[in-house]
């Protein structure tokens, strides 16, 4: 019987194991190992250099940088993008006309690519040319026409980034706050208004807030895995037929740059690169895993 | 909040929303209706190509994750195994590794395996997610026994019952799981772009960005080009909107 249910087992999980075995833990695995070689232009070296490719990362500048980077990019879009959805969702909520159309527009952007946003806000929204929207609406309240993008001082190219994301991922996370709005129970309502607390505020602090606490947990982790994975607004919005600026580059453009891009291919490097953001990450993982228990 | 201020507001918001959609309409039609023809005249640029590669990749990417993923989630959730819980162990910790970190390793299998500029190599690597996985393991512990057992007592295999029975219960969930796999693998651009090097293998994505960060790029042609690559994506939207909600809320992890 047990022989048999073996079988049962990986007849439905074995296509699916041996391909993430294929695909994901042994990549992982000879990435560990390439990371200790020279590994210039090829998948099997030779020549055995200890840490150097790990002292190379660390030591450069650049991967500082893109650490620096998503830094940057995550204090703009995470808060920004927690308080409109959530603005959203609330002003959703009560609507009662169209309610389904309106969800719709909010939401339709989250089925667009990131390179279709990119091109509308690097050659429409935000051109440097003066028609371009931001440079025609500036003009309107008597301001200077910008470059937005090709310049770093000031580096006017973060509301460019942060604003096609905004627009990409609002409606996805307000569809999730939607659903935590409408799970928290009618009873705490009436009970709040029983209780004398006043429509408004102080119901929504009391309320809502507190049942949204999932909601919003799911929302800052979510926004946080993804701006650290950011890739195609980066690339289209800032590259251009001359390559990319050696500033604001993220780390997987960092990475795409030095182990795969057009300066020849260095997976040793881009190896111990990947290496070293994992740790990041679970580093990360493990110190907000702390944080939260202790709160708790 | 009065309501003549949330009403202004909520339209306010709505035509920001809108905006980028219109822009790039009428960017497109700045050159007149015939820009459309261009693209798939236009020889500089495998446009045409680069729509049946997505329609490609991003069908058989759909349909492989939901059989692959769908299977092995079943498998973990519902068939006892001694080893299980390793499994689902390892299939946990690879959700925890993010693309940052497998792109680089990836590329290095798919290129040894001779794949690169390859369609296995844009849509095998890309079926197995431990994510979906997970998803479905999730949902069908919640699928009602008393189902499989009426198909074991008609004389139904375990896999006869997945296929006659727990398939076809569980189409909502199976569809909404194919609406996000569906637009996911549309519009990724990163994996596509190491792997297709060469042009005929193109995704619409990849097509658009070499266009885009092209020297002087045709402005008219690319929004006519990018408002053509977004029309399968609206139109599984539109008429799936449902389960895509749905989907994003069962498994927006926010349990």
């Amino acid at each position: 019987m047990t022989r048999r249910s073996a079988l049962a087992f990986w007849l439905f999980v074995g296509p699916f194991a041996v391909g993430l075995l294929l695909f994901t833990v042994v990549p992982i695995g000879w990435s560990a190992y390439l990371s200790f070689f020279d590994a210039r232009n090829t998948v099997t070296p030779s020549e055995f250099v200890g840490l150097a490719n790990y002292i190379d990362t660390l030591t450069d500048r650049a991967f500082l940088d893109s650490l620096g980077t998503f830094t940057v990019f995550a204090a703009l879009v995470v808060p920004t993008t927690v308080l409109l959805s959530l603005g959203l969702a609330l002003l959703v909520d009560k609507v009662r006309v169209a309610r389904a159309f309106v969800r719709s527009v909010f939401f339709l952007p989250f089925a667009c690519s990131y390179v279709v946003a990119s091109l509308v806000w690097k050659m429409s929204l935000f051109s440097g040319l003066d028609s371009g929207v931001a440079n025609t609406v500036l003009g309107w309240f008597g301001g200077d026409p910008q470059a937005w993008i090709g310049t770093v001082d000031p580096p006017l190219y973060w509301v460019v980034l942060t604003t096609a994301r905004l627009w990409l991922q609002l409606g996805f996370f307000m569809i999730l706050f939607l659903a935590a709005l409408q799970r928290i129970p009618r009873h705490l309502y009436e009970a709040a208004a029983v209780d004398g607390a006043t429509p408004g505020w102080q119901t929504f602090r009391h309320v809502t807030l507190p049942g949204l606490r999932g909601a919003l947990v799911a929302v800052v982790a979510l926004n946080l895995i993804n701006a650290y994975q950011a890739f195609d607004e980066f690339y289209n919005i800032l590259g251009d037929a001359r390559g990319y600026p050696p500033f604001a580059r993220p780390p997987l453009v960092y990475l795409y740059y030095t182990s795969l891009g057009s300066g020849g291919q260095d997976l040793g490097r881009g190896s111990a690169g990947a290496v070293v953001l994992a740790l990041v990450i679970a580093l990360a993982t493990l110190l907000s895993g702390r944080l939260f228990r202790r709160r708790a | 909040m009065s309501r003549v201020l949330r009403s202004v507001v909520l339209v306010m918001a709505l035509v920001l929303f809108a905006l980028p959609f219109v822009m790039l309409l009428r960017t497109a039609l700045s050159g007149g209706w015939s820009v459309f023809a261009d693209l798939f005249t236009d020889s500089d640029v495998p446009f045409a190509r680069s729509l049946v590669n997505s329609s490609l990749v991003a069908v058989a990417q759909t349909v492989g994750q939901v059989v692959l993923c769908s299977l092995a989630g079943y498998g973990l959730a519902r068939v006892p195994y001694r080893h299980a819980g390793k499994v689902l162990g390892v299939v946990v910790a690879t959700l925890m590794v993010p693309t940052a970190v497998t792109f680089v390793p990836s590329f290095v299998v798919v290129s040894s395996l001779g794949w690169l500029s390859d369609f296995r190599g844009l849509i095998i690597p890309g079926l197995f997610s431990a994510l979906n996985v997970f998803l479905f393991r999730q949902y069908f512990l919640d699928f009602p026994g008393e189902l499989e057992e009426a198909g074991r007592l008609d004389g139904l295999s375990r896999w006869g019952v997945f296929w006659r029975i727990v398939a076809p219960n569980s189409a909502p969930f199976l569809a909404a799981i194919a609406v996000i796999s569906f637009i996911g693998s549309w519009n990724q651009l990163l994996w596509p772009l190491i792997i297709a090097q060469d042009s005929s293998t193109w995704t619409v994505q990849v097509a658009l960005s070499s266009l885009l960060t092209d020297q002087n790029p045709k402005v008219a042609l690319l929004f006519a080009g990018a408002a053509v690559s977004i029309v399968p994506i609206v139109l599984v939207f539109v008429v799936l909107q449902r389960h895509l909600v749905r989907g994003v809320t069962e498994t927006g992890l926010t349990g």
